[in-house]
């Protein structure tokens, strides 16, 4: 059968997504975020999910939605304050004890779903050494330098924003969009697209930013 | 004491002054930013942004705006010249492997060992917010700060030990404050600039640490500008 990764929209494209799943979410300083299918996976209502994403909440995403369906249990992120005076949803239910929190510094973020795509099961990073977010972490000396062990990231579904796909899942980005689309599309069981368009010509190979190896279903979702 | 201290305008021009050509430089949010408007124009570098983009130019006319061109502020941006745009595994590979040249940060303190403490001032109802700061403590090959010198409430931000969490342990190199350019050395701080009409007596009296003059220890000068409202 022909390779064919386009699904017709979002809610079919998350239609199998379970309670408890861990939800890996592009997007960064206002590109990327992959807020079709984080509205198509607030309908689904899914619950006790875990949240792999950058910002728990920011004004150009739709995480928040999802918090405040009370959908999540936890949320691993490298932010987790608004700019905002008044305490964001997710703030709220942090407070009183309603949703945990990892937070991470971002480069590290990074590399750990990087290692859950790439078959890393753990690694030393001279980053957060002597922090409270290294706190209860393996500490080992390299080359006179201390280091601290971060294990990999991996999820059960990644939600990611991009610019352009063909039927093979074969992906482009425009500009700053990026940002955390590649590595979690390789960190998931299940890695989802949505795009501005999905073109019936293959994206010539020098233009694929993301192979369709790494990606699953594909949803046309406009601008 | 009638000490006429820098802006915040005038203390990111004195740091860009020590941008030298050809560096590739990652700045934090808030006073950092602005070093990229007071470098010469001699002054030839790539402007890294934890976002992925290598070469941030200056912020988008309005009619220029894209909403995927973005810096890791969320600030509207242009790109330089020669710019390229990775993702963000390869971003942090580039700060954490030490192909960033500096990163200037914004500061709550600095001890006298370097140890930093700039993202969590513990305010109570807020989340944390980390972001990219303590890999770019850690990885980039120059530290540098930008912070007034006292808090608001006129306490020190120089200080022996840092009593906010850390950001990073012995990382800060050079610090650009209203009243002083201070180097942190094995041997503790010593300060290159001060303000003119300051005396070490007075440096001393508002910092928390234990200072040292530099034998040519110069005078902090910046142009007037007008620091907007």
């Amino acid at each position: 059968m022909p390779i064919d990764k386009r699904v017709n929209s979002a809610a079919e494209a998350l239609a199998d997504v379970s309670d408890g799943a861990t939800v890996l979410i592009s997007g960064f300083g206002g590109a990327g975020f992959a807020n079709v299918l984080i509205r198509a996976l607030c309908d689904r209502g899914a619950k006790n999910l875990t949240l792999v994403v950058n910002s728990a909440t920011h004004r150009y995403s739709l995480t928040h939605e999802l918090i405040e369906a009370g959908l999540v249990r936890k949320i691993v992120c490298s932010a987790a304050r608004s700019h905002n005076a008044e305490p964001t949803p997710f703030e709220r239910l942090w407070v009183a004890g309603k949703i945990d929190l990892e937070c991470v510094p971002q480069g590290t973020f990074a590399e750990r779903i990087r290692a859950g795509g790439a078959g890393i099961a753990a690694f030393y990073t001279p980053v957060g050494f002597g922090t409270e977010l290294a706190g209860g972490k393996e500490v080992r000396c390299f080359d006179g330098r201390e280091h601290v062990l971060e294990q990999a990231i991996k999820g059960d579904l990644a939600l990611v924003r991009a610019d352009t796909a063909d039927r093979y899942g074969n992906l482009t980005f425009r500009y700053a969009q990026i940002n955390f689309g590649p590595v979690m599309a390789m960190a998931a069981k299940l890695a989802v697209a949505e795009v501005r368009t999905v073109l019936d010509a293959p994206i010539p190979h020098d233009r694929v930013q993301l192979p369709g190896v790494f990606v699953d279903r594909v949803v046309a979702a406009g601008k | 004491m009638t000490v006429q201290p820098l802006n915040r305008l005038q203390a990111a021009w004195r740091a860009a002054r020590d941008i030298a050509d050809g560096m590739v430089v990652n700045l934090g949010l808030g006073m950092p930013l602005h070093v990229a408007d007071y470098l010469g124009p001699e002054v030839d570098v790539f402007i890294q942004s934890e976002n992925g983009v290598i070469g941030v130019g200056p912020l988008a006319p309005t009619d220029r705006i894209d909403t995927d061109l973005v810096d890791a502020g969320s600030r509207r941006i242009t790109l330089r010249p020669g710019a390229s745009i990775v993702d963000s595994s390869w971003s942090f590979a580039m700060i954490r492997g030490g192909h960033v040249d500096v990163t200037i940060l914004g500061a709550f303190e600095v001890a006298a060992n370097g140890d930093l403490a700039n993202w969590d001032m513990r305010l109570p109802n807020k989340g944390p917010l980390v972001g990219g700061a303590m890999d770019l403590a850690v990885g980039a090959r120059a530290v540098w700060v930008i912070m007034e010198h006292m808090t608001r409430k006129g306490t020190p931000r120089l200080v022996e030990t840092c009593t906010l969490p850390l950001t990073a342990v012995r990382c800060v190199k050079r610090v650009y404050t209203d009243l002083a350019v201070i180097e942190v050395t094995h041997d503790g701080m010593v300060v290159r600039e001060m303000l003119d009409d300051m005396t070490e007596a007075e440096l001393r009296a508002r910092t928390g640490a234990t200072l040292v003059f530099a034998p040519d220890c110069r005078p902090l000068v910046a142009p007037p500008i007008a620091q907007p409202e």
